[in-house]
């Protein structure tokens, strides 16, 4: 078993068992506390740049397997783990979770204190890290993590985004017999997407709840979703800082108004942005499958799935633009906004889950109805 | 939507006596749900017949009935109390159907109770199998095709359409009593008609069967509000067609998909929904094909379970707790997570370790049961235990199960029985599994015979195969990196020392030298997302530890480990006490156990909470990181006190009485010759160590003797010989011995009156606080003995030589805290049948019945505090004896209801599982109410069947004629018939089995006898014999086996006809006696 080193900027180091890939990897280091889903988050374009640790301890039982893809292919950098299964039980399983990082090169260290990482990521707060199974050089790794690119500033989404417009008309699968899901809406409604780094899932619910989904790259203009002639615009989950995605924001804001927007995670920081609103970077952000958010509107509690580092300035968005519909009830952090007299909203979380409870899919529902309602 | 203002005084039913598939786990839910309404100013009224729970402690609720669950003993305490609520959900089974029954009744409503928790006809729909599969056909969950069968014929029909085997359940019955799986024709006769009978409505639902599935359950919470959330997920190691509460399961579920896990969390809620269960936590079950992940739903309970005592403990998450809280109104966003205290509970714990959960069973206690696993739970106890790795867990978890290291004979691995004992699971299934893997069987082969995920079965083949590259190593050759990996992958230093024949300290020396050390964790329901406030810990071998112990002054707690007969809630009573008088002593209290089921396993319960097997290795790992200044071990029963010596060699402080002097009273050697000094008799006795020194000594005592090995607890493997054939076979077959642990031999004192005594030393004073007069004779373990307090039956010059004997004993042992001495009397000399200077089962019943708290000021005592120092709370005594101004009658509760086939016959060795109190202003009264308590209420009319034997003939005849006084018919076999005839009384000739028909259990089956009074020589037990005490448990006859019971039975039955129903609490009791009345 080769041996495998995580290196941190600030000069702490783990030691572990090398699987994965044979290779070194940089980004930031990050952790995530669901306890299933590892494909989901191996494959959400949102973690590019970085290195991702479970903290759930026994990761790899189910192996991987096609339609648990929420991309192409995997954009972690690399994965930390307590302790990885290279051997698989699970009848939906194509190929070992080993097996599936090695084919796009992605290292994965093992046998980590994955616990004093993210208590130590915690209290420091994120940071810079390489994960390397081929070099033992702990000065020359802790040396390269401090020379990465800081996320704050990065525009990253025009990186994992899409190079060309396409059409998606596939929608969510049963994974089981007993899996009841609606059958496939009517196509009635034409959602233009942007694809700041998509995950599958979100355009699997659209065309679920009755979309036709034409998928458009990050540096599509305003002018470029119209001439589509869409009934709503939806704005996608993407990895980075939205800070550096200005010429996106200026983009949605003519797009506010025209039609029906609806956000999802980086996409509810660029609206955020787009209605006058800034950012901020979170300490270790939030990312995991457990998240209490309350809808002030429903007045009830949604289990969540979230992904982010950054979040919306509840100060910097004026009361007369947008409310905050959703909050987070860990860290009182904004979840949710809706645009005061335009069909506009967005949430900072992952209402399409995957990985995730569903508790909050009737946002779907709500993006469909308030294409309906402009429609007339 | 906050708290109620509009409820005031909430009833909490409580679920009685410990049960196999009601346990202590509701005396935790309870507990917590006592104590949450009671901080947010709520008064609770409670009910319980055990009074060994710490729930029914004084000041846990503002009034405590220790009366029958009945509805007619409901009722009264209803029309008493007058509480404007009802909580349905923490009682178990029990507090359920009573409650239900208390709705049907129309009680509630004539009182204007509101039934909170959940609602009848949310109950009625998940309890009743019928209505469950249309409300999940509506949703649109699939279950197992099936249907409800209410007579032979029918299910028969069902067989032929659907095939063998099935699945059979009866309705409203509880840890699946009476349930079973049909392989075939015959299988289904027996269950069947066992099913129909057991349940209260005569139903049985017979199913498709699952066997082989995989098997979850999830824990759910939901408010008035409807936020629902999952608390935990479970995966059973054993796949379906084990009972869960006998399945290995291991916490959250390892082999779903996320995608899997959420279609599961959606029919989860969606159930929740369904069944319609407002507020509080229920578990639902799931069975999924492993081949293609097909699901569907087994079952739900509407109320807090067993699983969710274990999802509690496995999460940091207390569902008891809140589910109170939710039922009196509140939402789950506005109640706060105590252990990160700035985040919500209203969210979904996420762990970072991994749970396992291990059943203990007690089989070898009830010879001629079925071993087999099933549909009916089996098992007596317990353990749970926490790793990093599911490696680290399982192997935490075996080791928390104290077996193998008990007095009896165990049977050897058999490599040709492994086949049969992987397809059949039985306790020692996974024993096989791992004796297959270390003869090299592979894991396809395993998973062929017993449909075990892979997963879990690699894991346990990993397991085996480093013990294997171990074994390869020397404890001069082992590195620091084998090392690091053999700890963090759970290898105990025990198991290391047996592979390199080693002593296990010198193995832990090495370890140290090594730099392998210990660590803690902390549970955090986070995942160390946010920062922990609790210090609710678990060791492992990662690289930092969490434990941040205090400089306070501190002392541990050994708990008791899993639940055994003989080793039970009385402990955790104890344990816990001991725990809440630390806190008032200003000390921290530190507690250590592995028993998910219990109040002391609580986080809240003590200051700092270590969940951890009870092994040297792990108690000194704690003691090395938190350096107590003492650590208690005579409160948790046999369990801490086999480490007091060795933990007293290792530099380890104990407080209160020494080891050596515990042992002492163990040892009988020196033991007999203190009694000699003190001049106290005891019965003539011996110790052996080989066959024929065995027989030797009962020789010479003269038969019958007592046999019993050393050092163990309820009377495990003890005997009474009649002949040396007996002793011979009992050396053989039954006990390990060797020159430490002799085997000891008593001359068995026939027809003798036991008595048993707690007290409480500071080594100069002495306070009897009970003594207690068993109802049954001497020869019947104590804990299986019926007792009483006060005595009535003793003479006042033997109450003075038990007091004086008492005195000299704790002097003389320099007891500092608790002991409990058992006597015997005959003829009216008074003999000294054992000692132990330590907490005893009946401790918290005497605490009950007096309003002293003994283990409270037995903690005192050991922090060198004295007697004086207490008599506020102790009637102004230090010493003499204390007063009780009732009657308390403690009894106990069998399980032979779920071992068929086991002779139901009482005698030396403990096979009670828990126990009753009935409270009167006469014997009789509580007697009755006992017997009413502990499930064999004695009949108000009918017949009284008589069988005894010749010695007990006269005796026999008084109790006849007080029953026949009482307007009772009577019904005898032949020669008692004879001699009750003789005495001018009417009596009905029955015949005995081998005579012909209709006979004995022929009546009994048809209901026609209403108590049997039978009694044996004692020397052998005949088949009749055997054959008319099965019959009289399967029927639910009471059936009395001593003389001495049968008195007390008339006594009970005359205050049936006389005393109205009328109930009593604890604190009006005890305020009785504090006004010295």
């Amino acid at each position: 078993m080769n041996p495998a080193i995580l290196a941190l900027e600030d000069g702490t180091v783990f030691e572990g068992r090398a699987f994965g890939a044979l290779t070194e990897r940089s980004g930031e280091v990050v952790f995530n506390t669901s306890l299933t889903g590892y494909q989901e988050i191996f494959t959400d374009p949102s973690y590019a740049g970085q290195i991702v640790v479970l903290t759930y301890p026994q990761i790899g039982n189910y192996g991987a397997n096609d339609g648990d893809m929420e991309s192409a292919r995997p954009f972690i950098e690399g994965l930390a783990v307590r302790d990885f299964s290279p051997i698989v039980s699970s009848w939906r399983s194509d190929q070992a979770a080993d097996a599936f990082l090695k084919l796009y090169n992605i290292p994965i260290i093992d046998s980590i204190d994955t616990r004093k990482l993210v208590r130590h990521l915690r209290t420091r707060g994120v940071m810079r890290g390489v994960l390397s199974s081929i070099s033992t050089d702990v000065k020359g790794l802790i040396e390269k993590a401090r020379n990465i690119p800081s996320m704050a500033g990065l525009d990253l989404a025009t990186r994992v985004s899409t190079s060309n417009l396409y059409t998606w008309d596939s929608p969510v699968e049963p994974c089981s017999p007993s899996e009841r899901v609606r059958g496939a809406g009517s196509g009635a409604h034409h959602v233009v997407a942007y694809d700041f780094g998509i995950k599958r899932n979100i355009l699997r619910r659209l065309v679920t709840s009755g979309c036709r989904v034409t998928v458009v790259p990050s540096g599509a203009t305003a002018e470029d979703v119209l001439s589509l002639n869409p009934d709503g615009v939806f704005l996608s989950n993407g990895p980075g800082d939205p800070e550096p995605l200005e010429a996106q924001a200026a983009e949605v804001r003519k797009l506010i108004g025209k039609k029906p927007v609806f956000g999802i995670c980086l996409g509810h920081q660029i609206l955020g942005l787009a209605m006058g609103g800034k950012t901020y970077k979170l300490k270790f952000g939030h990312r995991g499958g457990n998240h209490p958010v309350l809808n002030r509107k429903t007045n009830k509690v949604e289990i969540t799935a979230q992904n982010h580092g950054f979040a919306v300035d509840p100060d910097s968005i004026s009361e007369h633009v947008a409310e905050i519909t959703h909050v987070n009830l860990n860290d009182q952090t904004v979840e949710g906004l809706r645009h005061k007299s335009e069909p506009v909203f967005c949430v900072q979380y992952h209402p399409e889950a995957a990985p995730g409870p569903h508790d909050s899919l009737y946002l779907f529902d709500d993006f469909m109805a308030l294409m309906q309602e402009h429609r007339q | 939507m906050p708290r109620r203002n509009d409820i005031h005084r909430v009833l909490i039913i409580g679920s009685g006596p410990i049960i196999i598939g009601q346990a202590c786990e509701f005396d935790y839910s309870g507990t917590q749900a006592c104590k949450a309404l009671k901080a947010d100013g709520f008064e609770v009224v409670l009910v319980n017949s055990n009074p060994a729970t710490i729930m029914t402690d004084p000041e846990l609720a503002d009034q405590t009935y220790v009366e029958p669950l009945s509805v007619p003993y409901l009722t009264e305490i209803i029309k008493k109390e007058r509480p404007d609520a009802l909580l349905s959900t923490v009682g178990g089974q029990t507090g359920l159907n009573l409650s239900v029954a208390l709705a049907e009744a129309g009680v509630l409503d004539e009182y204007d109770v509101e039934l909170i928790g959940a609602k009848i006809d949310s109950i009625k729909k998940a309890e009743d199998r019928l209505l469950f599969k249309d409300a999940m056909r509506k949703i649109g969950l699939e279950t197992p095709t099936s249907q409800l069968i209410t007579d032979m014929k029918a299910g028969f029909a069902f067989a032929d359409r659907v095939g063998y085997p099935m699945i059979l359940r009866p309705s409203f019955t509880m840890g699946g009593s009476g349930g079973g799986i049909a392989y075939n024709a015959e299988d289904l006769e027996e269950i069947l008609a066992r099913g129909l009978d057991l349940s209260p409505v005569g139903e049985v639902l017979i199913e498709e069967s699952v066997l082989g599935w995989k098997e979850y359950e999830m824990e759910v919470m939901r408010d008035l509000a409807d936020n629902a959330i999952i608390i935990c997920s479970i995966e059973n190691f054993d796949p379906m067609g084990v009972h869960t509460g006998d399945s290995i399961t291991v916490a959250p579920a390892q082999t779903l998909s996320d995608r899997e896990y959420q279609m599961m969390r959606d029919a989860s809620l969606a159930c929740l929904r369904e069944i319609g269960v407002d507020t509080g936590g229920s578990n639902v079950q799931f069975a999924i094909n492993p081949k293609d992940g097909r699901m569907v739903v087994v079952e739900m309970n509407p109320r807090v379970s067993r699983s969710s005592a274990l999802a509690s403990k496995a999460t940091g998450f207390p569902i008891a707790k809140i589910a109170a809280k939710l039922a009196v109104g509140y939402r789950l966003d506005e109640i706060k997570n105590d252990i990160t205290r700035l985040t919500p509970a209203c969210f979904e714990p996420t762990i970072d370790y991994v749970v396992t959960k291990i059943p203990r069973w007690q089989f070898e206690k009830f010879p001629g049961a079925d071993p087999t696993l099933g549909t009916q739970m089996k098992s007596v106890g317990e353990v749970m235990s926490i790793g990093r790795t599911f490696k680290q867990s399982l192997a935490k978890a075996i080791r928390s199960l104290e077996t193998g290291k008990s007095a009896t004979k165990e049977e050897a691995l058999d490599e040709a029985l492994i086949p049969a004992k992987l397809i059949t699971p039985t306790a020692e299934r996974l024993n096989y599994i791992l004796f297959a893997f270390e003869r090299g069987w592979t894991v396809e082969q395993v998973f062929e015979l017993t449909n075990i995920d892979p997963w879990f079965l690699r894991q346990v083949n990993e397991g085996i195969e480093l013990n294997r590259s171990l074994q390869a190593e020397t404890l001069e050759s082992i590195g620091a990196a084998a090392m690091r990996e053999a700890k963090r992958c759970g290898v105990s230093d025990v198991s290391m020392a047996r592979f390199w024949n080693a002593d296990p300290l010198a193995v832990r020396a090495k370890r140290k030298e090594l730099g392998v050390t210990a660590v803690f964790n902390r549970v955090d329901t986070c995942a160390a997302e946010f920062e922990s406030f609790t210090p609710y810990l678990y060791s492992s071998y990662e690289s930092e530890c969490e434990a941040e112990p205090t400089d306070r002054k501190k002392v541990m707690i050994l708990g008791a480990g899993p639940n055994r007969i003989g080793q039970g809630i009385e402990f955790d009573y104890c344990c816990c006490h001991a725990s809440f008088a630390l806190q008032e002593f200003d000390h921290e209290s530190i507690m250590v156990n592995c028993n998910p089921e219990t109040v002391s396993t609580d986080y809240d319960t003590s200051d700092r909470l270590y969940f951890e097997p009870l092994t040297l290795e792990e108690v000194l790992n704690i003691y090395d990181t938190e350096k107590p200044d003492g650590v208690v071990v005579q409160f948790g029963g046999q369990t801490p006190l086999n480490l007091a010596l060795p933990l007293q060699r290792a530099g380890v402080p104990i407080i209160g009485t020494d080891p050596k002097n515990i042992d002492l009273a163990e040892d009988r050697r020196l033991f007999g010759k203190l009694l000699e000094d003190l001049q106290i008799p005891c019965p003539p006795n011996g110790t052996a160590t080989s066959v024929e020194e065995a027989c030797e000594v009962a020789g010479r005592l003269g038969y019958p003797v007592l046999v019993r090995p050393s050092y163990v607890l309820g009377g495990r493997a003890m005997t009474i010989a009649y002949d040396e054939d007996t002793v011979r076979r009992y050396m053989r077959e039954a006990v390990v011995f060797s020159q430490d642990r002799p085997v000891l031999v008593d001359r068995f004192l026939e027809d003798a009156m036991e008595v048993d005594v707690d007290c409480l030393s500071d080594g100069e004073n002495v306070l009897i606080a009970g003594i207690m007069e068993h109802i049954e004779e001497a020869g019947i373990h104590s804990g299986d003995s019926s007792c009483v307090l006060p005595p009535f039956g003793i003479g006042a010059k033997e109450l003075q030589t038990i007091q004086e004997y008492s005195v000299r004993m704790a002097r003389a042992l320099n007891v500092i805290g608790l002991m409990n001495v058992q006597f015997a009397i005959k003829e009216g000399n008074v003999y000294v049948i054992e000692v132990n200077p330590r907490a005893s089962r009946t401790v918290p019943f005497v605490a009950k019945a007096t309003g002293v708290p003994l283990p409270k000021i037995a903690v005192g005592l050991m922090l060198g505090k004295k007697l004086t120092d207490f008599a506020h709370m102790t009637q102004g005594k230090t010493s003499g004896v204390l007063d009780v101004p009732q009657f308390f009658v403690k009894s106990p509760v069998f399980p032979f209801n779920k071992f068929h086939g086991v002779d139901p016959v009482l005698g030396p060795e403990m096979r009670s599982t828990g126990e009753v109190m009935g409270v009167g202003e006469n014997f009789g009264e509580a007697f009755a109410k006992a017997q009413l308590s502990a499930g064999s209420p004695l009949p108000e009319a009918g017949t009284v069947f008589i069988s005894v034997s010749d010695r007990h003939k006269s005796e026999a005849i008084e109790v006849a004629r007080r029953f026949a006084e009482l307007g009772y018919k009577l019904a005898a076999t032949r020669g008692t018939a004879s001699m009750i005839k003789a005495a001018g009384l009417e009596c009905l000739t029955v015949f005995k089995v081998n005579e012909g028909r209709p006979n004995a259990v022929d009546l009994l089956k048809a209901g026609k006898l209403k108590l049997a009074i039978y009694t044996t020589t004692g020397v052998h037990s005949f088949s009749d014999e055997k054959a008319i005490r099965r019959a009289a448990i399967q029927y639910r006859v009471p059936c009395i086996t001593t003389m001495s019971a049968a008195r007390a039975a008339v006594q009970a039955a005359a205050s049936r006809r006389r005393d109205p129903i009328r109930v009593w609490s604890l604190q009006q009791i005890h305020k009785g006696i504090a006004a010295g009345r």
